[in-house]
């Protein structure tokens, strides 16, 4: 079982990531991988993530647990950027490995909307030379629901 | 001493990302000790609190002694 959940501090290039862990992962169905990138709005010269050591790596070992759990996997690459990035970096990276597409493809749609708002991390972003805190957005509480529904109830 | 890390925007709040205090603090303790800014923060629900690592359930039972770190935490904008 390949199992790859790391917080870097550095510019990554996720095709070096993805690569490997294709690689390491033989036999599989099918692989899904998600980016996320530094969005490059007009104004925004800056985004900056902050994370609290004892909480954030270990709550992404606990989402990991969570998907092997929920889903028939064979290998969960996630990598997390913490610091300055500038527009065009990669923020995150999500890739899954199973024997069938669509536990892939869950896998990386759950982790990613826990990520995005249940994952201890905060951001801000520099407009016009100024630091600016975003605020949890009600979409990504919707987002994060929509796991939350009993099994069958759908 | 005891170290108070300021997650998120209550480090604006609080001027610095982290603030040292005399210990042992409990939850009244913590309260009079924080600068004026961060007590209504403190108050929110939203904002969590946390003992060396560890979420606390029930924030009032706070009690951190020499060495402790305690984290105040605001609601996560992350991905």
């Amino acid at each position: 079982m390949m199992r790859d959940i790391r917080l870097l501090n550095q510019k990554f290039i996720p095709g070096t990531l993805i690569g490997p862990f294709t690689q390491a992962n033989p036999g599989l169905g099918g692989v899904c991988t998600f980016v996320g990138e530094v969005r490059c709005d007009d104004d925004v010269e800056a985004l900056e993530l902050t994370h609290y050591e004892p909480l954030t790596l270990p709550g992404m070992h606990l989402l990991a647990d969570r998907a092997f759990a929920r889903f028939d996997l064979m290998g969960l690459l996630m990598v997390h950027r913490v610091g300055r990035m500038r527009p065009g970096e990669p923020i995150v990276c999500v890739s899954a490995a199973a024997r069938h597409r669509r536990d892939a493809i869950d896998t990386v749609d759950f982790c990613m909307d826990h990520l995005k708002s249940a994952a201890w991390f905060w951001k801000r972003e520099k407009r016009a030379g100024a630091w600016h805190w975003i605020e949890p957005r009600e979409q990504d509480h919707a987002d994060l629901a929509r796991w939350q529904a009993p099994v069958g109830d759908t | 001493m005891i170290t108070v890390v300021l997650l998120g925007k209550l480090a604006d709040l609080g001027g610095a990302p982290a603030l040292t205090l005399a210990a042992p603090l409990d939850w009244a303790g913590l309260r009079a000790a924080l600068p004026a800014s961060l007590v209504e923060a403190l108050d929110d629900p939203r904002n969590r609190v946390a003992v060396n690592g560890a979420l606390l359930a029930d924030r009032s039972a706070l009690q951190a002694g020499d060495g402790d770190e305690i984290a105040l935490l605001p609601p996560v904008s992350g991905g």
